[in-house]
């Protein structure tokens, strides 16, 4: 650590403009979550806690959070298990692995949004190539987004698909970094490729998974432009999540107040649930490493 | 034994490679059909099972009326990442090193608080400060407009920029800053003339992380435009209507994720050599 007065130089700048353009929106919308603005009537009058009242009775609104919860856990465990497959696979001496390496990541390249546009015409019931395909294999078509299980399997499905290779990336990161020894040392007792991956390279990545699987919870638990864009919400509220309810009460509806004030919820209940399930993976990993 | 892991382990490889290139190609043939090329139900092969045609890609660089303009979304999605890219990095750059160099306390805060409080942003969802930035860039006059967004791109990449540059500053041994100052440089000359220099793996992963979550972000350049500036992820969006065009739709959605793609392959020797192994933990 150095001592210098010019240290202010390097950090002011950026701190500064991040509080500039994150502080007052953050205020305003804790501000605008105790008033009643609404299309009716904009303004910043007071109503106490009616709105977070409300929220609590709102059962659309829970739903929707049980749905993320559902949602951003399951794609999550999903991603880590192919993702942590497929680092290993590329991990060493495979031809071209440098090329994998690549390929593997350039769904993460891809623009959600639009790639959820080709998805959706992969998933048309009549046209699309995932039926045709499915047909040839003997099944009949599946309608994927018409029906409420099958459209979160689908928006799964596309999750999965854009983001698996983050997961990839941090985890083959992750073992890229790992000591040789004890690989040696396994190999000299005499341990196969399985005894090798419980015993030591899983407890080895034990801190680097940890950190791999919060970094994608957290932008899991903000899905919503995938189910924009495959099934806005549909069929019904079956694939509505926690952002897109706020988003159709606040900005469809413009109920300004009430949506800030499930904003706020919703962003407490975050840190809350993150910061849990943070320390509970961590509890879980030192345990599996001390037994 | 060895043989059937080795041919599970290939196949596994091309399976998943096979998962990750089907949307695209399943695009790609799509862009080449007209209305008749979709409506008699999926075919894949040109000339055998479809007449290909170039109307998908042809009505995409027409004049706004006659077709479907996608150069002036272009032209504005290269614009406002470049520059909210080029901002947070240089911004989360100087910060980081200030934070991995110097210790920082204002009251109970310390340089660890600061670093989680540039990377906890990374929670936040949009939905929560949509509104606000709605009501702020109208307040400044900057609805609309590609400074705009800007302005609100730097916040959402600022956190991870810094994010990558913290760790890769404290992976840049001490001594190198230190032989520097002896030899009479101060902080800013030092950081420099000797830091800078050795920090292209980390400017590089920064820079492609703060490129990807620009490029591809879609809700706030949804609520925060209209008509004069619109972004790359927005047009396209606005072609999946009821009655989609469904080659254009395709033609215009691969020029669009392109650039980057291209682009992970020319940086990939910075991805995948361990670089952010540290940054995880």
């Amino acid at each position: 650590m150095f001592v210098s007065r010019q240290k202010f130089l390097f950090l002011l700048p950026g701190l500064l403009g991040l509080l500039a353009i994150i502080l007052f929106p953050l205020l305003f919308t804790i501000r605008v979550s105790f008033s009643s603005w609404d299309v009716v009537v904009p303004g910043l009058d007071w109503i106490g806690g009616e709105n977070y009242a409300r929220v609590f009775a709102d059962r659309r609104f829970w739903e929707a959070m049980g749905r993320l919860a559902l949602m951003a856990t399951g794609t999550v465990l999903i991603q880590y298990v192919l993702g942590f497959a497929l680092a290993l696979l590329v991990w060493r001496d495979v031809r071209c692995k440098r090329f994998f390496r690549v390929l593997f990541l350039v769904p993460m390249m891809t623009t959600p949004v639009i790639m959820s546009v080709i998805w959706r015409t992969i998933f048309h019931e009549s046209l699309g190539p995932l039926n045709d395909f499915l047909g040839l294999l003997g099944f009949d078509p599946v309608p994927w987004l018409s029906i409420g299980g099958m459209a979160v399997a689908s928006v799964m499905i596309v999750e999965v698909w854009q983001w698996t290779p983050f997961m990839f990336l941090l985890l083959l990161a992750g073992l890229l970094s790992l000591p040789e020894e004890p690989f040696q040392a396994a190999a000299v007792d005499g341990a196969g490729p399985v005894r090798t991956f419980f015993m030591v390279t899983f407890p080895l990545m034990a801190p680097i998974s940890i950190g791999a699987l919060i970094i994608r919870l957290i932008e899991a638990s903000k899905i919503m432009e995938t189910v924009y864009v495959l099934t806005s919400g549909g069929p019904g509220t079956a694939t509505e999540t926690a952002s897109y309810y706020i988003y159709i009460r606040g900005l469809r509806d413009f109920q300004i107040g009430y949506a800030a004030s499930m904003s706020v919820t919703y962003l407490v209940m975050m840190i809350v649930v993150l910061t849990i399930i943070a320390k509970l993976l961590t509890r879980v990993f030192i345990l599996k490493d001390g037994a | 034994m060895a043989a059937l892991y080795r041919f599970l382990k290939y196949a596994a490889i091309l399976a998943w490679s096979a998962f990750v290139i089907a949307p695209f190609l399943w695009a790609l043939t799509t862009s080449f059909k007209t209305s008749s090329g979709v409506v008699s139900g999926a075919t894949y092969i040109p000339w055998l099972q479809y007449k290909p045609s170039l109307e998908g890609w042809g009505v995409l660089f027409r004049r706004a009326g006659k077709g479907i303009d996608i150069v002036d979304p272009y032209l504005s999605s290269l614009t406002v990442t470049v520059s909210a890219s080029a901002i947070s990095l240089v911004l989360g750059t100087l910060a980081a090193y200030g934070l991995s160099r110097f210790s920082f306390r204002m009251g109970p805060v310390k340089n660890a608080d600061i670093t989680f409080f540039f990377i906890s942003q990374r929670i936040m969802p949009p939905i929560v400060l949509a509104i606000p930035f709605f009501l702020m860039l109208q307040a400044l006059g900057l609805l609309d407009t590609r400074l705009g967004l800007i302005l609100v791109y730097v916040a959402l990449l600022l956190p991870i920029a810094v994010w990558v540059m913290v760790d890769f500053f404290n992976n840049i041994p001490v001594e190198l800053d230190e032989t520097a100052m002896l030899d009479g440089c101060g902080p800013i000359e030092t950081f420099w003339r000797v830091i800078l220099p050795n920090c292209k793996p980390g400017l590089v992963v920064a820079g492609l992380f703060c490129i990807i979550f620009g490029w591809n972000d879609f809700f706030f350049a949804f609520i925060l435009t209209f008509t004069k500036t619109q972004l790359l992820p927005v047009a396209v969006v606005a072609l999946n209507s009821s009655v989609t065009p469904w080659w254009s739709l395709s033609a215009s959605a691969l020029i669009s994720v392109a650039p980057l793609v291209v682009l992970a392959f020319i940086v990939e020797k910075y991805l995948s050599q361990g670089n952010l192994a540290g940054a995880i933990k």
